[in-house]
């Protein structure tokens, strides 16, 4: 059964079909990526994925394998709630909460998922605290794991940008996801930054079994590590398939490089 | 277990020593009358700017109509007194819940607006709340205001009264202070906080951004409404024209020049500019010129306000002095990093290229 499941998405904004009829299926622990020239849709998708925008049709079926409650439609949830069901994003231009530190910007993904109220906070009572220091073991062990714990007092902002990139996608681990979107990952690094960051990628997917969906314009990464690709232009869904396949498609290949004109050139 | 001792009896101890200190200076007349009101109000001034802080430092909603809160606090408290005859703490409380109320409602328009649509609509509020004031005369005497709010109490020894008075702000001062540093060093702080930072990432990470503006938008409220009840009681006169958009203004600039987010910022400069606003009466007419000038100099010099969002903690302090950590050669160098730091950072900041 998939874990997530895409069915005939479509959007309009005025007159603007931004997505038409987009499907994907992910399967348990796919990494897949989602392509495109700009302005085919692809961030357009996986806003309509989390919650920021309400598709005009289609319907998207979330099913996290981990919880009992089964298969449902998110298409109508608020971006919070399907963050709660197990779906986590980062975004293109990095949104970290830059004047907090490291381990608070990890600590507030971990929120919804606090027992304590605010009653209790302002009372300071045992549980408070006993909630609090779990919390905040928990945001440790999860920086240790990306080798940043020993930042966790500086702010956010002060990062480099590669470690920025590391901090968003840590952060979005802490909602304890089943499915990870990244939106470019691998904008404005470096071809070793981009190599780490494939690595990256596939560590966490292994480690903490995620299915995992991509936007990237790198095609070393993009080839490189998923298994399925789904190429988008103008909103229509022109390709998906193995990166094999998808780099000898002729409408891929169009839809970058214009038309062959001369075949010998 | 043994850190939350240490710092519920420094907190207490802390409270207690300043309390007793500025207490006995009143009793003496060190401080004199009109020093000692004057502190009281200041202590009124902080718990107001304090609410403000809440919804514009920590929640990132710029709100223009502080003073309407205000406003309806005071009189909800002084009717209760008057007409309902309710003790005056329970007025006072009872003052709070009844802004609260208010602040829940305001908090809906401020999950559509942002920035600078929901400053204007917050005050568009306060002037709505002066004017049902001005008009609702059967309850609140209209134009001519409410005359007649009992005070604290009323021995006829001035400096009795005059310390009855402080107890009773500076208690409440406690409770605010408490409130929001407990609320805020909390994971509903934090999620508070989140929104002021980046709202749509905040909401991507599971928080319920309008759940907590609503929730933020209702404590804040709470506590100007507290903070309203003492004003009614301190004055004994209530007028609408003492809830005018130039006293909402100035809670924003108190809130400012502290620093955003700074409760620590907040008192300081809610005290500070109580006491300004007096010492300026010697250039009469000329006062709020220099008022202003002096705004507009430390704007740009001191754009993160006196402490920037930093705090001063009374338990880290206790803690580093109980260690040892307050030895001269300490403070030295401690103060000569300061020196090195600030001078850093007069080069470019990251509002810079990047």
């Amino acid at each position: 059964m998939a874990v997530l499941d895409i069915q005939n998405l479509g959007i309009v904004f005025g007159g603007l079909k931004a997505v038409t009829n987009f499907n994907l299926t992910l399967e348990e622990g796919e990494l897949v990526g989602l392509i495109g020239p700009n302005g085919a849709g692809k961030t357009t998708v996986f806003n309509i994925l989390t919650g920021v925008y309400a598709p005009t049709s289609g319907d998207i079926i979330f099913n996290n394998t981990d919880s009992k409650k089964g298969p449902r439609s998110i298409i109508k949830l608020k971006p919070h709630k399907i963050t709660q069901l197990g779906l986590a994003r980062t975004f293109q231009n990095i949104r970290l909460f830059k004047d907090l530190t490291v381990l608070d910007n990890i600590r507030i993904a971990f929120h919804f998922n606090v027992k304590y109220t605010a009653l209790q906070a302002i009372l300071r009572t045992t549980f408070f605290f006993k909630e609090e220091e779990e919390i905040t073991e928990k945001a440790r062990e999860l920086l240790k794991i990306f080798n940043i714990q020993h930042k966790e007092n500086e702010l956010a902002k002060n990062l480099p940008y590669g470690e920025q990139r590391k901090l968003e996608i840590t952060r979005a681990l802490a909602t304890n996801p089943k499915i990870l979107l990244l939106d470019e990952p691998a904008a404005g690094m470096n071809p070793q930054e981009t190599q780490d960051l494939m690595h990256l990628i596939k560590f966490i997917r292994d480690k903490f079994k995620l299915t995992i969906l991509l936007i990237e314009h790198d095609m070393s990464l993009v080839m490189g590590i998923c298994e399925k690709i789904a190429v988008l232009d103008y909103g229509h869904t022109i390709a998906i398939g193995t990166p094999a396949e998808i780099s000898k498609d002729p409408k891929v290949i169009k839809a970058y490089l214009g038309e062959e004109v001369e075949a010998d050139a | 277990m043994k850190n939350r001792i240490f710092n519920s009896i420094t907190i207490l101890g802390a409270s207690i020593i300043m309390y007793a200190i500025l207490a006995v200076l009143m009793y003496t007349e060190i401080l004199d009358e009109y020093n000692g009101q004057l502190l009281t109000l200041a202590g009124i001034y902080v718990i107001i700017s304090l609410s403000l802080n809440l919804m514009t430092g920590f929640t990132g909603q710029l709100v223009l109509g502080q003073a309407g809160f205000m406003c309806i606090g005071a009189y909800s408290s002084a009717i209760a007194i008057m007409t309902f005859h309710v003790p005056l703490f329970f007025a006072i409380i009872i003052g709070g819940v009844i802004t609260a109320l208010f602040g829940f409602l305001i908090g809906f328009p401020a999950l559509r607006l942002r920035g600078d649509y929901l400053a204007i609509t917050t005050l568009g509020f306060g002037e709505i709340v002066r004017v049902v004031m001005v008009n609702l005369k059967s309850l609140t005497g209209g134009a001519a205001g409410l005359k007649g709010v009992p005070s604290f109490s009323n021995t006829g020894n001035f400096i009795t009264d005059d310390i009855i008075k402080f107890t009773w702000v500076f208690g409440f001062v406690v409770i605010s202070l408490l409130i929001i540093t407990n609320l805020m060093r909390s994971s509903h702080g934090r999620a508070i906080i989140s929104i002021r930072e980046d709202e749509i990432a905040a909401n991507s990470m599971g928080v319920d951004t309008a759940y907590y503006k609503i929730f933020s938008f209702t404590i804040a409220a709470f506590i100007a409404g507290l903070g309203g009840g003492l004003y009614a009681a301190y004055f004994g006169y209530l007028n609408p024209v003492m809830f005018g958009f130039m006293n909402s203004a100035n809670f924003v600039v108190i809130v400012v020049l502290g620093g955003l987010g700074s409760v620590t910022g907040t008192i300081i400069a809610a005290i500070g500019f109580t006491y300004a606003q007096e010492w300026m009466r010697v250039f009469q007419d000329f006062r709020m010129v220099i008022f202003g000038l002096a705004l507009i100099l430390v704007m740009l010099f001191w754009q993160k306000g006196i402490m920037g969002s930093k705090e001063f903690s009374i338990v880290g302090f206790a803690r580093d002095l109980l260690a040892g950590r307050y030895s001269i050669k300490r403070i030295i160098s401690k103060i000569s990093k300061l020196i090195k730091k600030w001078k850093e950072k007069k080069q470019p900041d990251d509002r810079g290229v990047k």
